[in-house]
């Protein structure tokens, strides 16, 4: 060692408050404490009987935000602390990858607080929005269930865990991870699955918005003119005034709001409607060419900008609709249970409770694609080990809370006017009168829908027909115009407030739609590089445009079919999309299996195992059912079994396709469905057995697994882990706030 | 009372500005400036304007994905 008598580093506060005193600070138990939680509790057990045992005509919805938020902080306080102390045992003393990888760049240490709001940005898009609204079919409490406690034991601790273990490696992706974990083998499957199901989300995430969109004059043309607002924002933080993002946001939430009003205008009008009224197949070309432009012009022009406008409508309609549903606290007269919960023959998507509620609803209790978050992006700005819990447990939970809002929205609207709306337009015939007799004659116990009810409803929000717009978009747009308008602007504002939600999903969607094509290239480029070198070089242009067309036709084939399928594209696509993001999940939480084992840690390898067994039983049970169901409602084969077999018996109509052609597009669908989920459930079993045997290995030769972590460097600065903190740690915070900023640790500096 | 008022909300609007920009990276340049100072004394940073055009260019060769 040299041998300067003292470095600033040695003046330096300790880097992390004494485990020692953590520890006791954690089990010390006061009567303020032991009050709070107690009542925390009570609260939460009493909203959970109410939701549970009441079986009154109706019910507030203010008990759904009780049982949820009392639930996330006892389980945030108890079940993530002990996953803390058994499974990631954090410390604080080791330098996290944004600390000694410091570069000014992606590896920053960043506030706590900061990063919490920019990873739930990152991890909430459409799909907590739209999953709970399909899945409200069965009634609330089934859906209510799964988004509260399957969060609590598989969502939040995946992404906790994938977190955690990302960034003790440097921030390595999930890709990276399954491929030293895994091997060979396991590691190419988990990243052809990730490729796949990328594809098959972003096309489905596309479906939604095309299905949103779709015979709607003033959402076209106010989701079109986000696109002049980006580009003028990108070219004002480009030429005009630089690095001002939050000035930009502002006077491009100023825009949106402009282009949201002056829609009804341009709907009204009759230049307007011959413009903008444009039929789904349109729509949905014209954002597969908009999809390839978008992916290959600069991000600063157009994916930058948007994704600024995007993260500020997230959190003010998020906000909004928190606050409102606390404020208007609308009664539910929808049924714990509905009819459908027992059967499989649902309008809005078919398939029994179990296995397909837990597909039906993947964002909001468990989300593969989270993990591909969790590693890569923020695990390289994480100040301190002990804050991922915060972060990615407690993220994921706040996400959760979002797809209850969903659900609370959707189930706040008329049950008549729900089935109308979710039901495929085969079955309710398109129209209103033939909506009406639909529904009814469904025999659903206090259902009684009338002409009236639709078309008022419809005139309100400002549309033509709300008859058949499936995808839970218009659905949930639809609550929250119901809630909204009773605590603001009556029923004047519902179509403003519709048409503001529908623009805040189509925001978050064309965003993924743009960056998953990107991030898609970019693996396809480097899969292609393997074998010719040239396409490694993510800057050749040729190269480029080539992948960028090859993915944007992946996901823009099966959108085609999605949008002219004879059987309702949403409710015959949508369980791919939920199939395909918890196999991720199961992907996911194999590589977090294997890495618990290798640490010699199987006593409590439980902790991963059983949200790992469970969503590996549901959802390989429900890619069985998709592919070996007899029932042709369920199996993608039997279905496309029956059409072939009714074509060739020459007949020129079969169930609600109405001729040859659509007969032809039911087989060929059912076909690529059928395909899809062959492909997704053997990749994933693949990557599940992998996983097995690297645990069983581990199991059998203790310590002989190479560890997979960077080498350990101690750490020079310090933070609070959570939102509150303890007396120990507000004790050292201020002993670093002393600190001098020139005595604190240069960070990085390695280039 | 409203003198008394004043800096108490001008703070907290100073927290929300923080916490907004800090979300959306925002202060990214601000960030940039404080770890080019700590790790390369003496030698120049990139203008605010520079340092955003290579930023926007990374992410070009780096894209992050967003999820569902």
């Amino acid at each position: 060692m040299n041998e300067q008598p003292s470095t600033p580093a040695q003046e330096l506060p300790p880097n992390a408050v004494d485990p020692d005193v953590a520890q006791a600070e954690d089990r010390r138990w006061t009567p303020g404490k032991i009050v709070l939680w107690a009542a925390i509790s009570l609260l939460g057990a009493v909203a959970w009987s109410v939701l549970a045992i009441s079986r009154g005509e109706t019910i507030n919805a203010i008990w759904f935000v009780f049982a949820a938020v009392c639930t996330y902080l006892v389980f945030y306080r108890f079940y993530a602390k002990y996953i803390e102390n058994k499974i990631a045992r954090p410390d604080d003393s080791r330098a996290t990858p944004a600390e000694y990888n410091s570069n000014g760049r992606d590896f920053m240490p960043t506030d706590r607080r900061v990063l919490f709001g920019h990873h739930f940005a990152a991890i909430a898009g459409a799909g907590p929005l739209v999953g709970p609204v399909l899945a409200a079919q069965m009634g609330y409490l089934p859906g209510t269930i799964w988004i509260i406690v399957g969060v609590v034991f598989a969502g939040a601790v995946q992404d906790y865990l994938v977190l955690f273990f990302s960034m003790r490696r440097g921030g390595r992706s999930l890709g990276q991870m399954a491929r030293e974990e895994l091997g060979l083998i396991g590691g190419t499957a988990a990243l052809i699955a990730t490729l796949a199901i990328m594809i098959i989300i972003v096309a489905i995430l596309a479906l939604v918005v095309v299905n949103a969109l779709g015979e709607s004059a003033w959402g076209v043309y106010s989701v079109a003119l986000t696109i002049p607002i980006a580009l003028f924002m990108g070219c004002y933080l480009r030429f005009i005034r630089p690095g001002k993002v939050l000035e930009v946001s502002i006077i491009g939430f100023v825009l949106l709001l402009f282009a949201i009003i002056s829609g009804r205008w341009v709907a009204e009008s009759d230049l307007g409607s011959a413009l903008f009224h444009l039929d789904r197949p349109v729509i949905a070309w014209s954002i597969i060419v908009y999809g390839f432009i978008a992916a290959i012009l600069p991000v600063w022009l157009l994916l930058a900008p948007r994704d600024y406008l995007s993260t500020f409508m997230k959190i003010g309609v998020i906000g909004l609709l928190a606050v409102a549903i606390i404020i208007v606290r609308p009664t539910i007269s929808v049924p714990a249970f509905s009819e459908y919960a027992g059967r499989a023959d649902g309008p809005v998507v078919a398939g029994s409770l179990f296995p397909f509620l837990f597909v039906t609803i993947a964002c909001g209790a468990l989300s593969g694609f989270h993990a591909l978050i969790a590693s890569g992006t923020t695990p390289k700005m994480v100040e301190k080990e002990k804050q991922t819990r915060f972060l990615g447990y407690g993220g994921m939970l706040m996400e959760s809370f979002v797809a209850i809002m969903a659900l609370v929205a959707a189930i706040s609207i008329d049950r008549g006017v729900y089935f109308a709306m979710n039901s495929a337009a085969a079955s309710t015939g398109g129209t209103v009168e033939s909506a009406v007799a639909f529904v009814n004659s469904l025999g659903l116990t206090g259902v009684h829908l009338t002409p009236n009810m639709l078309t008022d409803l419809a005139a309100n929000v400002g549309e033509e027909s709300i008859v058949s717009r499936t995808g839970g978009a218009p659905t949930l747009a639809v609550g929250i115009a119901h809630i909204m308008h009773q605590w603001f602007g009556g029923t004047a504002m519902m179509g403003f407030w519709y048409h503001f939600a529908i623009m805040f999903e189509a925001l978050f969607i064309l965003t993924a739609v743009d960056a998953g094509t990107r991030v898609a290239r970019f693996m396809l480029q480097d899969t292609i590089g393997n074998f010719i070198p040239k396409f490694k070089d993510t800057s050749w242009r040729p190269g480029a445009w080539l992948c960028t067309a090859i993915m944007v036709a992946g996901w823009g084939y099966i959108l085609i079919l999605g949008v002219t399928d004879p059987l309702g594209g949403i409710n015959t696509f949508f369980p791919l999309f939920g199939i395909a993001n918890q196999l991720l999940a199961a992907i996911a939480l194999a590589v977090v299996l294997a890495i618990v084992a290798k640490r010699g840690n199987f006593r409590y390898l439980w902790i991963v195992a059983v949200p790992l067994a469970f969503t590996a039983v549901i959802t390989i049970w429900a890619s069985w059912q998709k592919i070996f169901s007899p029932v042709a409602k369920v199996g993608y084969w039997a279905q496309h079994n029956s059409f072939k077999e009714a074509l060739a018996q020459g007949k020129e109509s079969f169930g609600t396709a109405q001729n040859v052609e659509a007969m032809e597009a039911v087989v060929r669908n059912t076909g690529v469905q059928g395909t899809l989920s062959i492909v997704f459930v053997v990749l994933s079993i693949i990557v599940i057995v992998a996983a097995i045997v690297a645990t069983i290995r581990a199991y059998r030769a203790p310590g002989s697994a190479a560890d997979t972590e960077d080498p350990r460097v101690e750490s020079r600065i310090y933070a609070p882990s959570g939102i509150i903190s303890s007396p120990a740690e507000k004790e050292l915070q201020a002993r670093w706030d002393e600190v001098p900023a020139e005595h604190r640790a240069a960070l990085g500096g390695g280039h | 009372m409203a003198a008394a008022l004043f800096p108490t909300v001008r703070r907290s609007l100073g927290k929300v500005r923080w916490y907004l920009e800090g979300m959306m990276g925002a202060d990214a340049y601000r960030r940039y400036v404080a770890h080019h100072a700590a790790t390369h004394p003496g030698c120049a940073a990139m203008s605010e304007r520079q340092f955003w055009k290579d930023k926007y260019d990374w992410e070009e060769r780096n894209p992050q994905g967003r999820c569902c």
